[in-house]
């Protein structure tokens, strides 16, 4: 049952809406099959299958809305779930904020399928897993990696007639590989929609070569150095940024307020060479067709040459503005440029390589001022060359200052944040003046 | 409880188009189901179902942990109910040894039929992992008595659950009142409780129920300078705890009083607030921070964190063999360092104590979650370390022959695995109030209450930030801080501990999610201390502009 077809789910969500006495009706369903395998010392350590479906319906009278939810699909139990629904709605106070429910959009197809991804079994996973130990034995290098894959159908409809529905899979596979004596230490993630993209053991060689390349670092001095972020570390040091939602910068508490109130829509925060975007029918990153609230997602431009472009706005305080709701972004994609990353070192004078980041953490909202560290794999540059691997280095440095020294933009690639598991398309950076406030020994 | 009660406020701005992740909210239920059990004799005939298959199919090993998990969250701003969710999650989850190997299975079919298959697949997936040989060094655990039919409640008195939801969001709502009169421009509060009704029984021979309770109230109030284009925070100096809605009672005996009051066993969310409001007010205005050395006085409500990361990360035993290595990193300790016997870790005043036992703290319980009870044991004694946190099948690692009871999982659908304990920097021995150690600083800088924190991957190198700053001058509170964070690498810091006030300022801070495993679980935890002075901390100014 975890995965339903989209005629299946919408034969299940019109009856659910049969049931409906409330004044508007919304119901969705959402299924998820899937596993991982988290390895750690070239040994599975844990293995899990996971799947669960779940249907939750809310009902409105007036500004009034109750939710309910169940994982049993009976007709006895369908109805159950709208009457207490329709009971909670009946004794809620009333939302100031509760919009009328959309009627029929039009949504092109997600693109976010893929069968072979959806077709990974506990036997598959493992042989991928395993091609991965060879690697890191045959090294003489220890591995501790997760493989998971998901695959998950989300549907809604409501009593007005609106109807969505769409299905994804992916799979993703990160692997750190170290010495015994944990004194040098590589890593590498890989994310695909399309599993046969998945090269588990090229993956784990990345990972081990960064790790024999990371030994005896030694220590440089903290200060302003040109950077060259590959793309897991951009992901994750920008990330923090990829909100940009109107609400909290209108209201005064974003790094996208304006001093003395307002936006800083239509203002030029970064460099020339920053483009982000968001768009659900990029190949290489498909993203979400629909929002939470039910509008169609499309091609959305948030930063283009380096001017704030949109900010996005729910229903309600769309309507509270008098503008066009735009919704968030469902994916993230940057444009890049042309300059490989063997490019990048030829022309760095003197700077630092990062392969990643960790534990960022917001410093100051206002600025989005971020500290965390470097991980995995950090060099020295001078004059063209990668001259020796070096300590890890603490930063403190604001997103939005960084985009405004970009001197390079490579090829993007798709990569995974290290903390929040989200994917990302994402060129490899040079930076200039990027602050490294000190110095870590840690390995 | 009246039904009714909860009914009028329940599911309020609770959007159902985009579902959570069911597994991990549960099912949303009313208030009278969250006040119902399972019948412990129903529990054990499921439990004895799981444990017979498990043997029959071929483990050496099983156990068994049927849990029916509540969450409530009432969430407000300003003036206006956003949502309160009951949530329920109940399922069964079953871990087996079967030719070396560790296996798990987890369903919500909670039936005979049910529990017996979910241990079919445990076993399963234990013999398919030793057949492809990718299991590593067989499972050794350490002995582990049954200990019959037992149970055991977190000693609250008032359970939040039969607390009516009115009155809590009445509390949360007066709370909001306050901050606006006193000229906040945005709060929002929250409450949340849970209760952890597990069922625990195992081939030794332990069949353990238990009824566990957390609660935690929380605000954030906003004050904007929208002509300097500048905003402040500050957030409640409440903690998290392991104890009933009496929490929520003031008291004036649980109040320390000082340049802002702060909380013992009870809490003040109408005082904490007004203060915050004014608080929040004063840190627009204050002054920017002069980095460079400062003796630093450290409140509990503050230095829990940093206890938290420094101190009780890096001495999880998973991390320092290296199992973390893919995500939340490994340790600057070692089996070496340990053995050793003189790895000196911090001062002679630092003693680091691990527990699961202390009322009234987050990670409290009497049994873990693998049927063992836990203990108090040393972790750092005078400075020198002298143990990691260890499970059953970790404590032949470093020389012991029973667990140190640090097993948990979130939930039933999560394998257990090595969480930390209770960690806390124990009092100074010698009398010593706030106020005499501040008279003794010249230049510092007193910090309550935890802000932005950020550690390396070996816990050597960390940055931490706090919610409140103020400027000690010979001995004396001059004024409030802003954009202030310190930085250290982690023995240097714990090196320049120079007092601990008495047991007298004991108090306990906490970590409601702390986050660990591929997939990532979240842990409770409480640490404890008293008020504590570190000498010549580097303090960087955290003040940036951009555009």
């Amino acid at each position: 049952m975890p995965i339903l077809s989209k005629q299946e789910a919408q034969a299940l969500l019109k009856k659910v809406l049969s049931y409906s006495k409330a004044d508007e009706c919304e119901v969705s369903l959402r299924g998820n099959d899937g596993g991982n395998i988290r390895t750690a010392l070239n040994a599975v350590s844990t293995a899990g299958d996971i799947s669960t479906v779940g249907l939750a319906v809310t009902s409105v009278y007036g500004k009034k809305a109750g939710s309910a939810t169940i994982n049993e699909f009976d007709d006895a139990s369908l109805e159950k779930v709208v009457r207490r629904a329709e009971e909670l709605a009946q004794l809620a106070p009333e939302n100031p904020e509760r919009m009328p429910m959309l009627g029929p959009q039009t949504f092109k197809d997600s693109i976010q399928y893929n069968e072979k991804t959806a077709a990974i079994t506990p036997e598959s996973r493992a042989e991928m897993v395993a091609k991965s130990l060879e690697v890191t034995k045959a090294a003489n290098l220890q591995a501790a990696g997760f493989l998971e894959n998901t695959t998950t159908f989300t549907a809604i409809a409501n009593s007005k007639g609106l109807f969505a529905y769409e299905k994804t899979s992916d799979v993703t596979f990160t692997v750190t590989t170290r010495n015994a004596a944990g004194t040098i230490s590589g890593y590498a993630a890989r994310g695909f929609t399309d599993v046969s993209k998945l090269d588990t053991a090229s993956a784990t060689k990345v990972a081990s070569q960064k790790a024999l390349s990371s030994a005896n670092a030694k220590a440089i001095e903290p200060g302003k150095y040109t950077v060259i972020l590959e793309p897991v570390a951009g992901a994750y040091m920008m990330e923090n940024m990829f909100r940009f939602d109107a609400r909290s910068a209108e209201e005064g508490r974003s790094f996208l307020s304006k001093r003395g109130g307002g936006t800083r829509l239509g203002e030029k925060l970064m460099d020339d060479k920053v483009t982000i975007y968001s768009d659900p029918f990029n190949t290489e990153l498909p993203g979400s067709t629909w929002n939470g609230e039910g509008l169609p997602l499309d091609k959305t431009y948030w930063i283009q040459n380096g001017e704030v472009k949109n900010l996005s706005y729910s229903r309600y305080w769309a309507q509270k503005k008098g503008v066009t709701p735009v919704p968030g972004p469902s994916n993230i994609i940057m444009e890049g440029g042309n300059t490989s990353l063997e490019e990048m070192i030829k022309s760095t004078e003197r700077g630092i390589l990062v392969s990643r980041l960790w534990y960022i953490r917001m410093v100051d909202p206002q600025s989005l001022l971020l500290t965390g560290l470097t991980r995995d794999g950090t060099y020295y540059i001078e004059n063209g060359k990668i001259m020796f691997p070096v300590k890890n280095f603490r930063f403190n440095e604001s997103p939005v200052i960084m985009l405004n020294n970009v001197e390079a933009l490579g090829k993007p690639e798709r990569t995974i944040s290290v903390e929040s598991y989200r994917s990302y398309l994402i060129p490899p950076m040079k930076i200039r003046d990027f602050t490294f406030t000190s110095l870590s020994d840690a390995v | 409880m009246k039904r009714r009660n909860f009914i009028y406020l329940s599911g309020v701005g609770a959007g159902a188009m985009m579902l959570p992740d069911l597994s991990a909210m549960g099912r949303s239920i009313d208030q009278e189901i969250a006040l119902e059990t399972v019948d412990v004799r129903v529990k054990k005939e499921l439990a004895d179902a799981a444990l017979t298959v498990a043997k029959a199919k071929g483990a050496s090993y099983a156990d068994i942990r049927i849990g029916r998990y509540l969450n409530q969250a009432i969430i407000t701003r300003e003036n206006r109910v956003l949502n309160v969710a009951n949530a329920e999650s109940f399922g069964v989850g079953v871990r087996v040894l079967a030719n070396g190997c560790w296996g798990f299975a987890a369903g919500n079919t909670v039936t005979k039929e049910g529990v017996a298959k979910i241990a079919e697949r445990a076993v399963a997936v234990a013999k398919a992992n030793a057949a492809a040989k990718i299991g590593g060094t067989p499972v050794q655990l350490a002995p582990q008595k049954g200990y019959g039919e037992v149970s055991w409640k977190t000693p609250i008195e008032k359970n939040p659950f039969e607390v009516p939801i009115k009155e809590k969001v009445d509390l949360l709502l007066t709370a909001n009142g306050e901050a606006m009169k006193g000229g906040a421009n945005f709060v929002n509060s929250t409450l949340f409780s849970i209760n952890e009704q597990k069922y625990f029984a195992s081939t030794d021979g332990s069949y353990i129920d238990q009824d566990i309770h957390r609660i935690y109230p929380n605000f954030q109030v906003t004050k904007i300078d929208a002509s300097k284009g500048a905003f402040e925070t500050r957030a409640a100096l409440s903690m998290p705890c392991g104890m009933g809605y009496e929490y929520l009672t003031p008291s004036e005996s649980e109040k320390v009083q000082g340049v802002v009051t702060r909380y013992k066993k009870r809490y003040d969310m109408i005082e904490d607030i007004r203060n915050a409001t004014k608080n929040a007010s004063e840190k627009v205005a204050s002054k920017s921070v002069e980095p460079g050395k400062y003796d630093l006085v450290l409140d509990p409500s503050h230095l829990w964190l940093t206890i938290h990361e420094s101190v009780a990360h890096p001495t999880e035993l998973d991390r320092v063999l290296g199992y973390e290595a893919n995500y939340a990193g490994t340790s600057f300790l070692s089996l070496e360092k340990l053995k050793s016997g003189n790895f000196h870790f911090g001062s002679k005043n630092m003693n680091i104590v691990a527990d699961k036992d202390q009322p009234g703290s987050l990670g409290f319980v009497g049994y873990d979650d693998e049927g063992v009870k836990p203990s108090r044991f040393d972790i750092v004694k005078e400075g020198v370390l002298t143990n990691f946190q260890a499970i059953r099948d970790q404590a032949h690692i470093i020389g012991l022959d029973h667990s140190q009871g640090c097993c948990y999982a979130q939930s039933w659908d999560d394998v257990q695995f090595q969480r930390m304990p209770n960690v806390s920097l124990q009092p100074g021995k010698t009398p010593l109030s706030v106020d005499d150690m501040i008279k003794g600083v010249e230049k510092g800088i007193y910090i309550v209450g935890n802000g932005s924190f950020s550690i390396d991957q070996q816990r050597y190198n960390f940055q931490f930030g706090g919610q409140l700053f103020y400027e000690i001058k010979n001995g004396k509170i001059v004024g409030m801080l802003n954009d202030v964070a310190y930085q250290a690498t982690n023995q240097e810091f714990w090196n320049s501990l120079v007092a601990v006030c008495d047991e007298r300022d004991y108090r306990l801070g906490g970590a409601f999610n702390d986050g660990k495993g591929q997939p990532s679980q979240s842990n409770a935890v409480s640490h404890g201390s008293s008020t504590a002075r570190f000498n010549g901390v580097n303090v960087i100014n955290t003040k940036r502009k951009i555009g």
